[in-house]
């Protein structure tokens, strides 16, 4: 019943052998080794396991892996690495937007591709857009804050700030 | 978290997919996966068997033709929640869209799954029964297409039949002289309705000439709501005859097939049935320049 | 500290980097945590991240049916299935296997707890089979062929039902489902009191059972040497010493050749301080099967077996006078203690609970009377808070409940019982002593803060326009960093509450530390880094802590009851002390000096008055391992170890105010602010402790307005999954104004407080008495937690009854 399947994750082509029922959180982790996903839950609320699929932000333990061929998948390893952060992971460590970090991977995940969408969201606008991810540590309050002023150097940066510091000149509301 | 053995066929066409569901009882058809996948996962459904609709084309999209938008099966509410001209032409429509579930949930699941599967508290169903959609089925014994007011027939069980398959959905354009909203109470833990409302209004002047007005999660499908049409129709949408309209919303339906569980008590559900249609309603009203 | 003023509401609080603050001020500063960058990157490593080779999956059976007798248990079926390489029953189970309680009280009835069943199931978390298997999913297929007979028991819940006489028992050889009987303060004197009072306001409530609900699942993976006799465990813990001195004696292995670690851990409030069956069977089953085994609690089992916290059923009476004075209290609660006793958990509707009830006033008579009962729900133990929430909630809501009935303003009577800020130490009439506090100052800036003269003015006007607004305070203490353990002993506690600290320099400069306290998403790298930087004077870069691991760690206590900073950082700061004295005698040998001449600043030792003497700390660390010239009578190296035992519990305190709008028609309830002014004594990280504050109140709304786990009269639990257990969502959380005053401890070489619970022991009675507040108009006067909207409605006068 196993198949063999093909996708792309964070620009690297695999080929998996899974079967039907194997989820792609599963393929991902179990598979694949990329662990930055995490899981939650089993009922899809909680939001720890988004990637991207083709762009969009999708929660991996609610896909099947076979479902997922051909796709690409982009997971927050891709993202940025320590040395070269994107602008969100800055953020979120700037505005102290994680503590035990498990949520953190599906919340930034969430966030980037709600910011190509929506570059200058108001603070409801980025709790609605945040909806799908919770996170029981933080309170929310410094994840909105840092996904404001992400939203705000990315408007405003021109050139990417050298000293890490969100001072922007423009930009944000 | 681990969802039983199946087998796994990606359909290429209609009919195959058609052919699949008649040939095997136990297998269930995937479209967005956000119901089905969920349950099985908890344990609650195992099917034998899993026939994929995603990659079949012209299942998805958003189409115009003459005063009709049409909606492949597989369109996401992402999608339809983003189509601006929609919000124009069948605002209660794309307004349920963009309230279903979360960002995540709304890339992924579709028109179609939604309301094929009619869960009682889906969004979706009193936004087609209030936009007086059409439903395109392709089963067995060919395609039809089923008026929403025929479609939804209980707890997770339509027109379409366990085989047939729902290609598409016909929305009518709503016209100068009338406005639609839909407004919703989400069960805190799961975001689904505990109650949704939408609500179609066609005006002469002030007045309304034609009300059509549906709910999500008080019965055990989505339902029309008679009493409440009847209430809005031949009067301006003022406060009075609003809170006269949000009184009867529960009056056409009967009280014992009210749905009750741990989110919220019959005699609650009406409650926010009249509070959410008086809101509905003047949602209408200010969007049609009435309030 | 830097703040900057934004849109919604409060100052935030400006991070900085390590590199951009001066030496001087590295303690108090807001630095970005280092703990971050891995993090955010998919780096971290949690336990369900690990693979070994070789590894199996495991998974457990649990029961259909909280209360039953098994009949019978049919494996055959599974161990013939794919992929499966053992499934084991208690049969099976050549070891004690019980479960041990660390928390004895005079009257507690100590039951068996074993980690797996072989007749009586108590809850739906007990364990009847356990499959070890090549892949998670076949685990997991291997359990639906398990075949279970059951006879099925009737179930009791709540406490009160569970007490009554009829109740089904659910331990037979005790008889009777009570726990245990406890009490508190001076029954005579108080029931004097209440009868002197001008007069008595009474109030029931229930303070419900609530899930955790870490958003890392518990998880463990356990490996086993055979030719050493060597396990290695790596899980999810807040305590890795504890949890190995525990499994020690359940899978009869010997505790030096245990070796237990906590990897990144997400999240535990409390839920991941226990010693479960899962560890234990997990670590059994790899000594049985050879083979590395791994396991990953689902939600759904999370919640069928991660100990719940509250579960209170209280009746609470007041004694007040006509002017507001308040003369007595007295408390009488039966608390739910679940299936079995959970490792601290009669400690936690007692000690943890009746001892706070003075709250911040100055109450003559206090008496508590507490029941503990056991029901077929999950066992209940410290859930953040543990205690305290439900001793703030009860005196919080009688203390607005007794402003009515003298027809005060619910500040003012607060003001007029506080304890004075020159009463301190002060001693309670039920065991606490006090540190010091100036409980004026939070509630007068809180006050000030929402604007409080001007919110009854809008609150009259909104009134007459029929809409509904209200104000609710919450004047809470906390205790934190529960001690001495000499004490603690006395009470009951099967362990000490001190501390372990270990810092050790390296011969080139730089320093590794070990703390005993365990993190879990509290930043413990970075503040921990900052203290030592502060005493050592070493760049904050060349600081390394670990934490988490019992073979790096001379001993630990772990991380709960926000003891770290006050308990884990305090033996960091008395280390650090040990080897600057160690270093100075160095130092002074080397530049000839006597040591009490010689003066340590920033990392430098001079001799007083001659600048040019001088060596830096990292010198003197090379010298020491060097050990060619140091003083005579002295070891070479430079490290210490201290195991800290603080002489008292510290006592952070605040007021947290909510204003809110409630929707008399749809019972809805909307923030219009919610301001939080806390004193957590002194701030290693103001950002990190903003952050605590902010989790805290969230999951205080969680309790106050949506959260609960529900049982059905089988002992279902109704709540199983996240489609059904509300956690709060990133809109169901107001924006938050958060300050703070400081007064520092005097308990603690740190001067800090504790800052984990702060917000989680505030938010809902303030939630509760703004709600009250707003529909007083409509004579609501209590309405039960969590207020959903069907409560609030039918409380301000909607539906039948
Ligand atoms: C966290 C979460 C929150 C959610 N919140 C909401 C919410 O607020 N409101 C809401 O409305 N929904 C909500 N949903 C459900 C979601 O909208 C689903 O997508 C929808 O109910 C089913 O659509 P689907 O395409 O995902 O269908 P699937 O899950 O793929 O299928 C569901 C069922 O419908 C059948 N089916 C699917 N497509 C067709 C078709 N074209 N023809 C015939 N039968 C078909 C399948 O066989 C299956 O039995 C939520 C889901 C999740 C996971
Ligand atoms: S793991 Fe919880 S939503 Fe995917
Ligand atoms: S940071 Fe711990 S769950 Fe979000």
């Amino acid at each position: 019943m196993e198949r063999t399947i093909e996708l792309t994750v964070n620009g690297t082509d695999h080929q998996v052998t899974v079967e039907p029922r194997t989820l792609l959180i599963h393929a991902l982790r179990d598979e694949m080794g990329y662990t930055g996903p995490n899981v939650g839950c089993e009922s899809s609320v909680c939001g720890a396991c988004t990637v991207h699929v083709d762009g969009e932000a999708v929660k991996a333990c609610t896909e099947l892996a076979v479902r997922a061929e051909g796709s690409e998948v982009t997971t927050i390893e891709a993202l940025g690495d320590e040395d070269d952060m994107h602008p969100l992971q800055e953020s979120f460590q700037e505005e102290h937007g994680l503590q035990c970090g498990y949520c953190t991977p599906g919340m930034v995940m969430t966030a980037a591709v709600f910011l190509e969408e929506e570059p200058d969201p108001d603070r409801a606008e980025i709790r609605e857009a945040l909806e799908g991810n919770l996170c029981r540590c933080t309170g929310y309050q410094n994840i909105v804050n840092a996904v404001e002023s992400a939203a705000a150097e990315m408007a405003g940066a021109v050139e990417p700030a050298t000293d890490g510091g969100t001072a922007v000149e423009e930009g944000g509301d | 978290m681990y969802p039983d053995q199946f087998e796994f066929h990606r359909a290429d066409s209609v009919s195959e997919a058609v052919e699949l569901l008649a040939d095997n009882p136990d297998a269930e058809l995937i479209a967005g996966g956000h119901s089905l996948l969920p349950t099985m996962k908890s344990g609650l459904a195992s099917p034998d068997a899993l026939v994929d609709i995603s990659d079949l084309d012209g299942l998805s999209g958003v189409e115009r033709n003459g005063e009709v938008t049409h909606l492949g099966a597989m369109t996401t509410y992402a999608t339809v929640a983003d189509d601006d001209d929609l919000w124009e032409d069948a605002t209660v429509v794309a307004e349920a869209a963009s309230q279903v579930g979360d960002r995540q949930v709304r890339n992924r699941g579709t028109v179609g799954g939604n309301i094929a599967h009619a869960d009682p508290a889906s969004d979706l169903p009193a936004a087609m029964l209030a936009a007086n959609a059409t439903v395109h089925v392709h089963g067995p014994d060919g395609e039809r297409s089923v008026e929403i007011d025929d479609f939804f027939q209980g707890m997770y069980a339509t027109a379409a039949g366990e085989e047939g398959v729902v290609t598409g959905i016909d929305v009518p354009e709503e016209g100068e002289n009338t406005a639609s909203a839909y407004v919703k109470k989400p069960a805190p833990a799961s975001g689904y309705a505990l109650v949704g409302v939408a609500a179609r209004l066609t005006f002469d002047g002030d007045e309304v000439t034609d009300a059509r007005i549906a709910a999500n999660g008080v019965m055990d499908h989505g339902t029309r709501l008679p009493a409440a049409e009847d209430a809005i129709e031949g009067e301006s949408v003022d406060a009075d005859a609003v809170a006269v309209a949000g009184d009867a919303a529960g009056d056409s339906l009967d009280e014992y097939m009210v749905m009750e569980d741990q989110q919220a008590s019959q005699e609650f559900r009406l409650q926010l049935l009249s509070a959410y249609t008086e809101r509905a309603l003047e949602t209408v009203g200010e969007r049609a320049g009435h309030m | 500290m830097a703040t900057d003023e934004r849109e919604g509401g409060s100052d935030r609080i400006e991070t900085v980097e390590a590199d951009d603050v001066d030496a001087a001020d590295i303690l108090g500063s807001a630095i970005e945590r280092q703990e971050d960058p891995s993090l955010l990157t998919g780096e971290a490593e949690y336990t369900d991240d690990i693979q070994l080779p070789e590894m199996t999956h495991m998974a457990m059976l649990r029961s259909q049916y909280a209360h039953a007798r098994l009949a019978d248990i049919d494996t055959s079926e599974a161990e013939e299935m794919e992929g499966v390489v053992a499934v084991f029953t208690a049969e099976d189970l050549d070891v004690s296997g019980a479960l041990p309680v660390g928390w004895d009280l005079d009257s507690l009835r100590n039951v068996d707890n074993p980690i797996m069943v072989e007749d009586r199931i108590r809850y739906q978390g007990d364990v009847l089979a356990l499959v070890v298997a090549e892949e998670r999913y076949q685990a997991h297929d291997a359990l639906d062929a398990v075949d279970v007979e059951y006879e099925r028991l009737e179930a009791v819940t709540d406490p009160s039902d569970a007490l009554a006489e009829d109740a089904p028992v659910i331990h037979e050889e005790e008889g009777t489902n009570e726990a245990f009987d406890w009490d508190i303060g001076d029954a005579d004197d108080t029931e004097a009191a209440l009868e002197a009072a001008d007069n008595v306001v009474e109030l029931d409530v229930t303070n419900q059972l609530l899930i955790p609900n870490a958003i890392e699942p518990r998880a463990v993976v356990a490996d086993y040497d055979p030719s050493d006799d060597l396990l290695d465990v790596q899980m999810t813990t807040q305590n890795p010493h504890v949890h190995r001195l525990l499994m020690a004696g359940v899978i009869d292995h010997p505790e030096h050749r245990m070796r237990v670690r906590a990897p990144d851990v997400g999240g535990g409030f409390g839920s991941k301080i226990h010693h479960y069956a899962d560890e234990a069977l997990v670590s059994w089953a790899a000594k049985q099967v050879e083979r590395p085994v791994k396991w990953q609690a689902t939600r759904t089992e999370s919640y069928l077996t991660d100990a719940q916290g509250r579960g209170h059923e209280t009746h609470g009476e007041i004694a007040v006078d006509d002017d507001g004075t308040i003369r007595g209290l007295y408390v009488d609660t039966k608390a739910n203690l679940g299936a079995y006793l959970s490792t601290f958990s009669p400690s936690i509707p007692t000690y943890l609970y009746g001892t706070l009830l003075s709250g911040q006033y100055e109450i003559d008579n206090i008496y508590c009377e507490v029941t503990g009962a056991y029901t077929n729900v999950v066992p209940v133990d410290a859930y953040r808070g543990a205690g305290r929430p439900e001793a703030s909630f009860i005196i919080e809501r009688l203390v607005n409940r007794a402003a009515d009935a003298v027809d005060m303003d619910p500040a003012e009577i607060r003001k007029k019982n506080f304890l004075d800020p020159d009463d301190f130490p002060y001693e309670t009439p039920v065991a606490m002593e006090y540190d010091s506090g100036d409980y004026h100052k939070t509630l007068e800036r809180a006050m000030e803060a929402v604007g409080y003269d001007e919110f009854r003015e809008r609150q009259e006007q909104a009134r007459e326009e029929g809409r509904y607004l209200g104000i609710g305070f919450s004047c809470y203490i906390e205790a934190c960093g529960i001690a001495p353990s000499e004490l603690v002993g006395e009470l009951g506690a099967g362990a000490g509450l001190w501390e372990s600290g270990l810092v050790r320099f390296t011969p080139s400069g730089t320093v590794r530390a070990m703390s005993g306290s365990s993190g879990h998403g509290q930043g413990h790298d970075t503040t921990f880094s900052q203290i030592l930087a502060n005493e050592l004077g070493v760049d904050y870069d060349d600081i390394e802590v670990v934490e988490g691991d019992t073979d790096a760690i001379p001993q630990g206590m772990g991380t709960y009851g926000s003891r770290s900073a006050a308990v884990g950082g305090s033996a960091l700061v008395e280390s650090a002390r040990k080897v600057v004295e160690k270093a100075r005698k160095i130092a002074a040998h080397q530049l000839e000096a006597d040591p009490e001449d010689v003066e340590f600043e920033a990392g430098e030792f001079q001799v007083a008055g001659a600048p040019d003497r001088s060596t830096s700390i990292q010198d003197v660390s090379l010298e020491a391992y060097l050990a060619h010239d140091i003083p005579d009578d002295m070891e070479p190296g430079l490290e210490a170890t201290t195991f800290y035992d603080p002489s008292n519990f510290v006592f952070p305190f605040g007021t947290h105010v909510a204003v809110v709008e409630v929707d008399p028609d749809t019972g809805e309830v909307a923030f219009e602010d919610y301001v939080a002014v806390d004193d957590v004594g002194n701030q290693i990280n103001p950002k990190i402790v903003e952050g605590q504050i902010h989790g805290g109140i969230a999951q205080g709304v969680g309790q106050a307005l949506f959260e609960g786990a529900e049982y059905d009269d089988n002992g279902q639990l109704v709540t199983g999954s996240m489609q059904d257990y509300a956690v709060p969502k990133s809109f169901h959380v107001p924006e938050m104004e958060t300050e703070s005053t400081v007064t520092p401890s005097p308990e603690n070489p740190l001067g800090v407080k504790g800052v984990g619970e702060a917000g989680t022991i505030a938010a809902p009675q303030a939630i509760v008495n703004a709600v009250v507040d707003a529909l007083e108009p409509l004579g609501v006067d209590h309405i039960e937690m969590p207020l959903t909207n069907e409560r609030v409605w039918r409380a301000a006068g909607g539906g039948d009854d």
